[in-house]
């Protein structure tokens, strides 16, 4: 239940930076980058400043978690995972496209 | 002007004015060094960069080869074997002046990062007794273990080091401004830089620094034929805001640019095309000298420049018999029979031989040394490896003891691409330089990726000191001048239009950078056809006229993004442009013309640049440069001075 509400929080929050009104429902994106746990966060904003593409922006309240604005020009560099000061508040996540097969050598035949 | 609930505070046309003597333009590898070199040298520095300096560019993020260091105490060849190596590899075309100086000062940079705080040697001892390591240095050497040239590094924390000491030295560092503009006295294209315009990228303000001397330290062009609405961010290897702003605003204000002709088809990291760069097999760069197997379990064998298969893995890392050194690294690709280094065997022997595909990387047969040094430090120190690889896989369950990674392509590329696919890589064009890394304009420097046949980190970091020295000594002589009120206005007016028009019917960044990647792909594609460059060139001049006042730009993000874009299709109409001028086919620039031959054009480079909406052309010897270490020495005496005191 915590998590439905932090989520309708920074969905409402997303719709009140990007969008003009009610109707104007968020386009899902082609990926989701950057997945930050609110729970863990803690609104440091450290990842907002040193993504060198600016992808993020500040939470609308003081201690909220950022906003991942434009998810689709993260280079998925990972500079936000390297600079984060809480292990696990925010993971890379690689597109569903870009993510390579591996296999354990001793099933090749 | 669009007013919409952003987070940050609005400053549209509001103006700040930076006064400095000498100012930087881009935070990456070469824009720190050239600040830190310029402030060293007493010099108020000012350093502008688009995203954030302590990670930004495409070494923002780590780098785990330093190339070229031909001075470390263990190097075995000199920087005039090397450079003319690199030279005559690319048969002339490539620039003599910023390789020499990345072979003869690079080593140099790497010590000064090092007092900085960053890591370049193995003083953990994590590697003791590895062939890759000089025990007495604690240097790691990749590639080539005997001439030793090519250091394995700890990237991740050099930028970050870089940053403090610019901080130490008093630099002013300005982020989130986009540079737009440079501007000339007394207003006119063709004359001297006086400084530049900029733009916030969060509060839309406008800027305008005054300096006595600039340095251009940005990035090359990218996303001209590659473009993914709905992953921009992956389009290209280097960054997506790295897109050549300095290229158009330099064509914009007279600079001279050679071998803007230059494409290679494209091989690197585009959405949708590839996976994440060293996250899947193969055995080149970072992971040079990994195992590589079929789907079978069966080894491809590496063989020498001569098809003698190499049985030992320590041949991997030697040169053949009979050859003094090979070549291996960012931008050789497939080097001539003098310089070329082990390899697995081609794709269509490995296939004839009956191997099969999908293959794999396979570190778990190599010694415990080389599997570590490739997956843990490699893996991890490089760009782009430490958390969206070495991380993410690792919490995944890759483990290179057991694991195997696939290969995509045919062997061992990460990518498949369509021959209209093209990219600016592999030594691409750029500012013309002279040995003080000037170009033609005066006060105007230039260092890193902007300049002509740029490659890769210790390239950026060597040009950007020795911009930042020759900036200095030029800036000190001289006075700032007034920037010409109509030039800044106009540049005002450019900038800010796409905000005043209407965001309904308006035409967004990613729109326009469609379109013009598909004008680049269907009329500059693998063959260029006079006529077709030519079309392109007119629907370029179409969207320049028409649909750039259609577009629009929701807040200051957007209108950055929208800036690039444009900036984008200037740098599109000068490779057009370039195309047109060479007038036959030509190997080393990977440039084909319709129904030519190699007969004309072999050994000249192809100048171009625009005055007063004319372009202006003219041919020069590929080694206009002259003798290298004559040349250097005459143009650095303080510098060589200096160095052999310390000695």
């Amino acid at each position: 239940m915590k998590t439905m509400k932090s989520t309708i929080k920074n969905m409402s929050e997303k719709r009140a930076a990007t969008s003009e009104g009610w109707f104007n429902i968020p386009e899902m994106p082609a990926a989701n980058p950057v997945i930050i746990d609110s729970e863990k966060c803690t609104g440091c904003n450290r990842c907002v400043n040193i993504c060198q593409v600016d992808l993020l922006v500040p939470g609308k309240v003081k201690g909220a978690p950022p906003v991942v604005m434009f998810p689709g020009e993260c280079w998925y560099c990972g500079c936000c995972v390297v600079e984060c000061p809480v292990e696990g508040a925010i993971k890379l996540r690689h597109p569903l496209i870009n993510r390579a097969y591996w296999i354990a050598k001793e099933k090749l035949k | 002007m669009a007013v919409r609930d952003w987070p940050y505070k609005l400053e549209w046309g509001k103006e700040e004015t930076i006064e400095t003597d000498i100012l930087v333009l881009g935070g990456g590898i070469a824009g720190c060094m050239a600040a830190i070199a310029a402030a060293q040298s007493g010099q108020k520095v000012v350093l502008v960069e688009k995203g954030a300096t302590k990670r930004s560019g495409a070494g923002g993020s780590g780098c785990d080869h330093w190339e070229s260091a031909a001075t470390n105490p263990c190097s075995k060849i000199t920087p005039e074997e090397l450079t003319g190596a690199m030279l005559d590899d690319n048969d002339g075309f490539n620039n003599g002046i910023s390789h020499y100086i990345e072979c003869r000062e690079g080593y140099d940079r790497l010590l000064d990062i090092e007092k900085m705080g960053g890591k370049i040697r193995d003083t953990g001892d994590e590697f003791k007794g590895a062939a890759f390591r000089d025990e007495k240095t604690r240097l790691l050497f990749a590639y080539d273990y005997v001439n030793r040239y090519t250091l394995r590094v700890w990237g991740t924390t050099f930028k970050p080091a870089m940053y403090n000491e610019l901080k130490h030295l008093g630099v002013r560092i300005i982020d989130r401004v986009m540079v737009t503009s440079l501007l000339n006295r007394p207003g006119n294209a063709g004359n001297r830089i006086i400084g530049a315009t900029g733009i916030h990228s969060r509060t839309g303000r406008f800027y305008i620094f005054k300096a006595k001397a600039s340095i251009m330290c940005m990035s090359r062009p990218s996303r001209i034929w590659l473009f993914s609405a709905s992953l921009p961010g992956l389009c290209e290897f280097r960054p997506p805001q790295c897109v050549g702003d300095g290229h158009a605003m330099g064509w914009r204000a007279g600079a001279e640019f050679t071998m803007m002709e230059k494409s290679v088809g494209a091989e690197f990291s585009a959405a949708g095309r590839s996976y994440p760069p060293y996250g899947a097999g193969n055995n080149h760069n970072t992971w040079y000298g990994s195992t590589l197997i079929d789907s079978t379990g069966r080894e491809i064998p590496y063989s020498d420049r001569d098809g003698n298969i190499i049985e030992d893995i320590s041949g991997r890392f030697k040169p053949s018999s009979g050859q003094k050194f090979f070549l291996k690294g960012g931008s050789v690709d497939n080097p001539k029979y003098q310089y070329r280094g082990p390899e697995t065997l081609p794709f269509y022997e490995m296939i004839a031989k009956g191997y099969k595909l999908p293959f794999y990387a396979d570190l778990s047969g190599l010694p415990e040394s080389e599997r570590r040094v490739i997956w843990g430090m490699m893996v991890g120190e490089e760009g782009k490896t430490k958390i969206p690889v070495y991380k993410n896989y690792t919490e995944a369950g890759f483990d290179p003891e057991k694991h195997v990674l696939q290969c995509y392509g045919t062997g061992w590329t990460s990518a498949q691409f369509l021959p209209d696919e093209r990219q600016l890589f592999g030594l691409p064009g750029g500012f013309l330089n002279d040995w003080d890394l000037s170009t033609n304009l005066e006060g105007l420097f230039v260092a890193g990726d902007s300049l002509y046949a740029s490659n890769c980190y210790g390239h950026a970091a060597a040009t950007g000191h020795y911009a930042g020295r020759h900036a200095a000594e030029y800036s000190s002589g001289c006075q700032k001048t007034e920037p010409y009120k109509r030039q800044v206005n106009e540049e005002k007016e450019r900038v800010y239009s796409p905000v005043n028009n209407k965001p309904t019917s308006g035409i967004g960044w990613k729109e326009l950078n469609m379109g013009i990647s598909k004008i680049m792909r269907n009329y500059c594609g693998e063959v260029k056809h006079d006529e077709l460059l030519q079309i392109g060139l007119d629907q370029l001049a179409d969207y320049g006229n028409r649909i750039m006042s259609e577009t629009y730009a929701h807040n200051p993000h957007e209108l950055i993004r929208l800036l690039e874009v444009f900036d984008i299709l200037t740098v599109s109409e000068i490779i057009l442009h370039s195309c047109l001028r060479r007038k036959a086919s030509s190997k080393p620039l990977c440039f084909i013309k319709y129904n030519s031959n190699e007969a004309s054009g072999a050994g000249k480079l192809i100048t171009i640049r625009q005055d007063d909406n004319v372009i202006r052309t003219r041919e020069l010897d590929v080694d206009f440069f002259g003798d290298l270490n004559e040349n250097y020495e005459k143009h650095n005496k303080k510098y060589v001075g200096e160095k052999s005191s310390h000695k």
